[in-house]
């Protein structure tokens, strides 16, 4: 098994669900999230006094799949989180040991 | 129980009557002429009074608390919006005890001390019942003076809670309490006999101030600059990014502050009639002025216009417009509001910045300095040529040395009355919350809660 995650726009979040949903992953998580990359954040200003915020917000999307499946979840969420612009993101994938699932405590590949 | 406010009939009606009426409103004073038949209370005007006095507690409760509620950050939002009420009570309390016959009631028997002070005589409102009256600008009619105590205690309720705009997120609460009650005492209820008592010293001279832009924004303006400066920075002040933590709550809170400053504004008319249309039109076109020409003075700046900057301008123009609410046209109000929302853009901006003291919501940037322009802008703007009520022989020099006099006096006052204070707060209380709670937050560290529990 594999864990993706990915870290992207915001804006973008359903066009990568639809795509993952439609290669058939069963579930993900998202968290809204706060980093910078080679993307700076903005200058805010109040009543004169400027703060630039170096955090941009983004959206932490984590998917566990099988093996086989992997290669193919990746390449989806490239394609679909794609602008073209600075700051679309980055993906990271990685081995997982173990999977269960909590009410029948299926395991590995059956849990996902 | 006519009047125990009769005071100065003669003088007031001889020399008074030729300026009286638009000039300074609020003057509870002028009374009817001693011999006179009894003066009607009119049902309208009581109406329209009771109304204002409402208005005026809405721009505290909730408009100034969300305003500079919404301006802190999350962890100071109840420690502000609380500080503002409480002391927003006190005022009240300590109005009927003694603050109303200090700055409304007969006089003292001293002409020298009357210049600046009442009596004590109406100490626990003795006297006063159902049936007593207060004059207004009009010989002959009255309101109740029950409704009159009521309107006057909303401006010194507000008044105390806009010093607080300063002193936010590190003063203690019972230090900003016990500021309060001496504050009240010895700066607002002497400044609030000067300007509208018919013996105070700004009265007699003739100084322009329709709804308080002395009495209450250059000295809450004034007072908050010294308290800041006297209880210094905030912890991390101005490394640390300290950004409003919602701008939604602050435009609530501008919104309401507006709509309430027609209380104030035409309330101050003391009667529903042409004066107080007047004042209600001017707090119409010079705020819509104030708030575009902020936003300008920000496009000129390089920045983008803001919706703090909209916010602030709204403000800074119903706080120029106060004393010319009834004293000047609606032309000149516009051109007072752009004015003065243009230089308190600098100062707040421009000025703190380089001065580097932090008033942290800009009570003097913005309430200082835009009653400072509006005092004196009052004067320019009440002359006739200018579509101002003015008399047509308006002799605008004369009047603006006057203007002058009484903005000078009343910073001097305003100074030295808050060192005072603020002396006094930090020799009974400590003054400043310890660094510990100041980092937590004063919500929890001194009220136990937290604004958002989400």
């Amino acid at each position: 098994m594999k864990l993706v995650i990915a870290i992207i726009k915001p804006f973008k979040l359903d066009e990568v669900r639809e795509a993952l949903t439609s290669l058939g992953v069963a579930g993900m998580t998202v968290t809204e999230v706060k980093g910078f990359g080679r993307q700076k954040g903005q200058t805010e200003i109040y009543r004169g006094a400027e703060y630039s915020t170096n955090m941009v917000p983004k959206i932490k999307i984590e998917v566990v799949c099988a093996t086989a499946l992997a290669d193919r979840v990746v390449e989806a969420v490239q394609q679909s989180a794609n602008t073209g612009a600075i700051g679309d993101g980055k993906i990271f994938v990685l081995d997982v040991g173990q999977a269960v699932r909590i009410r029948t405590g299926e395991t590995d590949d059956s849990a996902l | 129980m006519k009047q125990a406010i009769r005071i100065a009939g003669a003088v007031a009606v001889g020399a008074g009557l030729a300026w009286a009426a638009p000039v300074l409103a609020q003057a509870a004073p002028l009374q009817s002429p001693p011999a006179a038949p009894t003066a009607v209370v009119n049902k309208g005007d009581t109406a329209w009074m009771m109304t204002s006095t409402l208005l005026v507690l809405m721009m505290i409760l909730p408009g100034l608390a969300l305003f500079y509620g919404g301006l802190t950050r999350t962890k100071n939002m109840l420690s502000t919006m609380t500080q503002i009420g409480a002391v927003a009570c006190l005022a009240m309390l300590i109005w009927v005890m003694y603050g109303y016959s200090l700055a409304f009631g007969p006089d003292v028997t001293s002409g020298f001390l009357s210049n600046f002070i009442s009596s004590f005589d109406k100490a626990f409102l003795s006297g006063v019942t159902s049936a007593s009256q207060s004059a207004t600008f009009t010989a002959g009619v009255e309101i109740p003076e029950y409704v009159f105590i009521c309107f006057q205690m909303t401006f010194a309720a507000i008044t105390v809670a806009l010093v607080l705009g300063s002193v936010v997120e590190r003063m203690k609460f019972s230090a900003v309490m016990a500021f309060a009650a001496v504050w009240l005492t010895i700066v607002y209820f002497p400044i609030a006999h000067m300007v509208w008592a018919s013996s105070g010293l700004f009265f007699k001279a003739g100084a322009l101030d329709f709804a308080g832009g002395t009495v209450v924004h250059i000295n809450a303006g004034v007072s908050a600059l010294v308290a800041s400066l006297m209880l210094g920075k905030r912890i991390g002040y101005p490394t640390t990014p300290m950004p409003p933590h919602s701008l939604t709550l602050t435009g609530v809170g501008t919104g309401l502050l507006w709509v309430g400053w027609f209380g104030f504004n035409a309330g101050s008319a003391l009667e529903a009639n042409g004066s107080a249309g007047l004042a209600m039109i001017n707090t119409f076109v010079a705020t819509a002025s104030a708030a575009l020409f902020w936003m300008l003075a920000e496009r000129v700046r390089g920045h983008k216009g803001s919706a703090l900057g909209f916010c602030s301008g709204i403000v800074a123009g119903l706080v120029a417009v106060t004393p010319a609410a009834g004293n000047s046209g609606p032309f000149g109000a516009i051109v007072l509001g752009a004015v003065a929302s243009i230089v308190c853009f600098f100062a707040v901006s421009v000025l703190k910045p380089r001065l580097g003291y932090d008033d942290a919501l800009d009570a003097f940037g913005v309430h200082g300095i835009g009653g400072m322009i509006g005092a004196i802008g009052t004067g320019i703007v009440y002359a006739p040529s200018l579509g101002g009520p003015g008399a047509a022989d308006y002799a605008m020099g004369a009047k603006l040395l006057v203007q002058f006099e009484a903005v000078i006096t009343t910073i001097i006052w305003a100074a030295i009355g808050t060192a005072i204070a603020v002396a006094i707060a930090k020799a009974v209380t400590g003054l400043r919350v310890t660094p510990e709670v100041e980092t937590e937050g004063l919500d929890i560290g001194e009220h136990g809660e937290r604004a958002y529990n989400i």
